[in-house]
């Protein structure tokens, strides 16, 4: 059952996905868009991962105002410009083999049954409510366990936040000669 | 940036309380249900920009002055760091989680869970005020002074 529902979600997102990138409308694009955000995000939560649900869903719809209010809002209404055939041709090309040199790395983990994979994650599920306190195992690994993580993307976002003031307001303070 | 319709400004009026109560909510019952510190941060952003996209941009900085947003994203960047460093002290290693060591609470509930709870916090006000930045960033650039106004209406891309 729950096999199909994604089977068909994949085949909505794949759709949703080429359409994105084959209409000339950028808002029909944009939508398409966040067509497949919001099929990531109902196969998250099919998948029993609510957390990640919340937070695609969330970033789905802020991702989408901005991308609105920044292009189409601004006048900014058709994709001009011919298709890069050569360049499209080369990274489908790139993906394939990157596919086919990844397959046999998946393949050999055995996700959720290997012995590597089962010593974490039980137990995660055994001591964490007693080591960390939180109920959620999901933060207990996000910000006890796996802390570091955590702290590299808050650093991530902080650099990206600098990157666009410093960007934004080069072009705000120095207006170009015309 | 101007506002929208009385029908918009309305219904934003009776909805962002709603949508930040939500965020505030995910935020802090982050260790015990689904959400956590980045889900409720950025669900307090979208009750932010729902409020700059209906009111207009100088509505939206009498609510939060810009310097503000740039100091508390800094101040919960900061706070999660010290977090990590007061770890050092309490218990000897980054990130340990010396308050659950020391005081235990009830399992499943609020006041538990030692410095998970104050990290979603801090994560929550960084990655709120992050996002509203870039959102207004990238929306208006006229926050940068009065006199000097870009129009990126440009007339190469059409």
């Amino acid at each position: 059952m729950v096999t199909n529902l994604l089977i068909f979600l994949l085949l909505f997102m794949i759709i949703a996905a080429v359409a994105a990138l084959q209409t000339k409308n950028l808002l029909s694009a944009v939508i398409s868009v966040g067509a497949v955000g919001f099929g990531v995000s109902v196969a998250f939560l099919l998948l029993r991962a609510p957390d990640v649900a919340i937070t695609q869903i969330a970033v789905e719809v802020l991702t989408l105002l901005l991308l609105i209010r920044a292009t189409i809002w601004r006048g900014v209404r058709t994709v001009s410009g011919q298709r890069e055939v050569f360049g499209s041709a080369v990274a489908v090309v790139l993906v394939l083999l990157i596919l086919l040199l990844v397959l046999p790395v998946f393949s050999g983990l055995s996700f959720g049954v290997g012995p590597q994979m089962e010593l974490a994650s039980s137990h995660y599920l055994q001591q964490g409510l007693s080591e960390t306190g939180s109920a959620n195992i999901v933060t207990a690994v996000l910000l006890d366990y796996r802390a570091y993580d955590t702290l590299g993307e808050a650093t991530v976002l902080f650099t990206a936040i600098i990157g666009a003031l410093v960007l934004m307001r080069q072009q705000a303070r120095k207006p170009l000669e015309e | 940036m101007t506002g929208m319709t009385v029908i918009v400004k309305t219904v934003t009026r009776w909805t962002a309380a709603l949508i930040f109560l939500y965020g505030a909510y995910v935020v802090a019952y982050g260790h015990l249900g689904p959400g956590g510190g980045f889900a409720g941060g950025v669900i307090l952003a979208c009750a932010y920009i729902l409020i700059t996209l209906a009111y207009g941009g100088e509505h939206a900085l009498r609510v939060l002055p810009r310097a503000v947003a740039s100091r508390l994203d800094s101040f919960g960047a900061l706070a999660f760091l010290a977090l990590a460093l007061v770890g050092m002290v309490g218990g000897g290693l980054f990130f340990t989680n010396w308050l659950q060591q020391k005081w235990a609470g009830k399992a499943f509930h609020v006041f538990n869970g030692g410095i998970i709870p104050l990290a979603n916090v801090a994560i929550a006000i960084k990655v709120c005020m992050s996002l509203f930045l870039v959102f207004f960033i990238l929306s208006s650039v006229r926050m940068f002074g009065k006199d000097e106004q870009i129009d990126f209406r440009s007339k190469e891309v059409d």
